[in-house]
């Protein structure tokens, strides 16, 4: 058993709180950069997918685990940021350029949408947002100058620099570096007065504004931080994908990127993680359970979508902490080994909260 | 110069008027409390004065401003920190995290600058964790430091609420019956804090409380007010022993 001995305030603000966890981080690094040497081009590519899942999958969990702020229509920034990212490299824009600016409508778009939407709380915001991801989805079939609507178009390659990116393993590693740093700047929004104001926001309201704290304004960032990180997602499944039609930003995305975050973990970046990996390994795995299971099981049409469904619920009921739970669960097991008892994490009934004043 | 005052304050909800013309006015760097049976309006008038609500009538002045009219995070602003009856911490954080939230007053660097987090915005969390420190020291907490809300007692998370209220550096706080749910010697080191609140930090205090021992105790004037209208206002033993307030308490 560790005990960190805290002897300045920087322990508790740098990145990796002593020497052990950072060289778990390298080598964690070190693998991944190293993961395109060992494994096959298929499971490189199904390693981009998780890094673009994730990428989508932090943005969604500084709003929703982080602010407590609740959407069903993510996948409309998902798409913007696909189509706009694939037409600005169709007018010969520079990638370099494009992806940020992609994200940055994604973002104005979200704000734009946020600055009304999130007066509303909890349900309210979740149909909210859900209509507005209908409207999205129309717009992309019906412009279609920009969207080629139901047909849609093939995205432009990536290339930057004059160097292309289409292959599976240079793919795979400026996913890598986007994730990388994406992930840093939610790591340091988190632990800066940015995020400290959006979990404020998150477990009480009134109390944030008594401390100062514009709530309309912090949950509007929020929602444009997270619509930036899906717009990136966007453009990065577009060049995945390699073709956009308006069918791949359904509102089933938009589920998917809400299942990625409560059953990764709400409230942590690794639950993200957890989650992205999980989104993008439970059709593999369901394909090769199919050889498995009985027939008429295995035939069942949309056994995925069930699947999905079954899943978050038992999470709800069962693991409220996600997958992430998991983790510091064995984590903790082998930190106070052989003294680990169950108890540990049973948190005691919350004192009740009278009236809101909202 | 007025520090704080309040006057011809009303306040209805739907026909029910619970805040009826109260006006007081508190000086600098004093303790002035509100005492009233339950419902008399005693929280009502905090979350008039920290704009929660919005008054029917009267107006709301701290340092020759008017704030009846504005938005309640600026309130926070111009120094003005509560604490809530029925505690509002974030439950999910650690409590040095809620202290540090109490510091986003001081904050002003841009969500840019906090995602690259400049050597700006290092340098004021540093400088942030030292005053957190210092409120930390004050009241004792430092065992609590690193735990989250969720698993502290009810005791603990009482002051923690008066500890985070502290790091805005405020210049008045309303302490909403900070001793409910306290035991005796909780409440005994409470007066003690309230009364170094004022001498050694220079804060005035506003307190809601139903504890008489402590409000006259800390206290250096008191105003009793029931169903909304004022009884009386003096010195604590001045309306302790009014008889109007030991009526309202009591019944005749």
């Amino acid at each position: 058993m560790r005990v960190l001995f805290k002897t300045n305030h920087l322990i508790d603000i740098r990145w990796f709180e002593d020497r052990s966890v950072a060289f778990w981080y390298a080598l964690l690094a070190i693998a991944l950069l190293g993961a395109p040497w060992v494994m096959s081009t298929y499971l490189v590519g199904e390693a981009s997918l998780v890094l673009i899942w994730a990428i989508g999958g932090v943005g969604m969990m500084l709003l929703v685990g982080f602010t407590g702020q609740v959407s069903l229509g993510h996948a409309a920034f998902v798409g913007i940021g696909a189509y706009a990212h694939g037409f600005l490299l169709k007018i010969g824009m520079p990638m370099l350029l494009s992806l940020p600016l992609a994200g940055t409508i994604a973002a104005a778009v979200g704000i734009a949408v946020g600055v009304p939407a999130l007066r509303m709380h909890g349900i309210y915001l979740a149909i909210a947002s859900l209509s507005m991801a209908a409207i999205v989805e129309q717009v992309f079939v019906r412009w279609e100058s920009v969207t080629g609507g139901f047909s849609g178009y093939a995205m432009p390659p990536p290339t930057m620099f004059g160097y292309s990116f289409d292959a599976a393993v240079p793919f795979y590693y400026l996913c890598l570096a986007l994730a990388a740093a994406l992930f840093a700047f939610a790591v340091n929004l988190l632990r800066a007065p940015t995020g400290r104001a959006w979990i404020a926001v998150r477990d009480s309201e009134i109390a944030a504004q008594s401390m100062g704290i514009a709530v309309a304004r912090a949950k509007v960032s929020a929602f444009g931080i997270s619509a930036f990180y899906c717009g990136i997602m966007g453009a990065l499944f577009g060049h995945k994908v390699g073709f956009l039609t308006p069918e791949s930003f359904s509102p089933l995305l938009s589920i998917q990127l809400l299942m990625l975050v409560l059953i990764g973990g709400l409230g942590s970046i690794h639950g993200a993680v957890f989650g992205a990996l999980f989104i993008v390994l439970l059709p593999t795995g369901l394909a090769f359970a199919r050889d498995w299971l009985p027939d008429w099981l295995a035939n069942q049409p949309s056994l995925e979508v069930g699947l999905y469904g079954l899943l978050l619920a038992m999470f709800v009921l069962f693991e409220p902490a996600g997958i992430n739970g998991w983790w510091q669960k064995i984590k903790y097991f082998f930190s106070i080994f052989p003294m680990y008892k169950r108890s540990t994490f049973v948190r005691q009934k919350a004192y009740m909260k009278t009236e809101r004043l909202r | 110069m007025t520090f704080f005052a309040v006057s011809g304050l009303g306040m209805s909800f739907g026909g029910n008027k619970v805040v009826d013309d109260v006006s007081f006015e508190v000086r600098e760097r004093e303790v002035f409390s509100l005492i009233g049976p339950n419902g008399a309006g005693k929280t009502t008038i905090f979350n008039l004065i920290s704009r929660i609500y919005d008054p029917t009538e009267g107006s709301l002045v701290f340092r020759d401003q008017d704030i009846t009219a504005l938005r309640p995070h600026k309130i926070a602003r111009l120094g003005i920190a509560r604490t809530f009856q029925n505690i509002e911490l974030f439950e999910n954080a650690t409590l040095l995290r809620n202290l540090l939230v109490g510091r986003h007053v001081h904050t002003d660097s841009t969500l840019f600058a906090d995602g690259l987090f400049t050597n700006g915005v290092r340098e004021a969390e540093l400088h942030h964790r030292e005053k957190v420190e210092d409120v930390i020291d004050f009241l004792d907490l430092q065992r609590y430091r690193d735990k989250p809300i969720r698993d502290l007692p009810y005791g603990v998370r009482k002051v923690a609420e008066i500890a985070r209220a502290l790091c805005m550096e405020p210049s008045l706080i309303l302490l909403d019956e900070p001793s409910s749910g306290l035991n005796p010697e909780e409440t005994e080191d409470l007066a003690f804090w309230i009364h170094d609140i004022k001498t050694l930090r220079g804060i005035t205090v506003l307190l809601v409380e139903h504890d008489m021992r402590l409000v006259s105790d800390v206290s250096d004037r008191v105003l009793a007010i029931n169903t909304g209208r004022m009884l009386a206002m003096g010195s604590p033993s001045e309306v302790l022993n009014h008889p109007e307030v030991a009526r309202a308490y009591l019944g005749s």
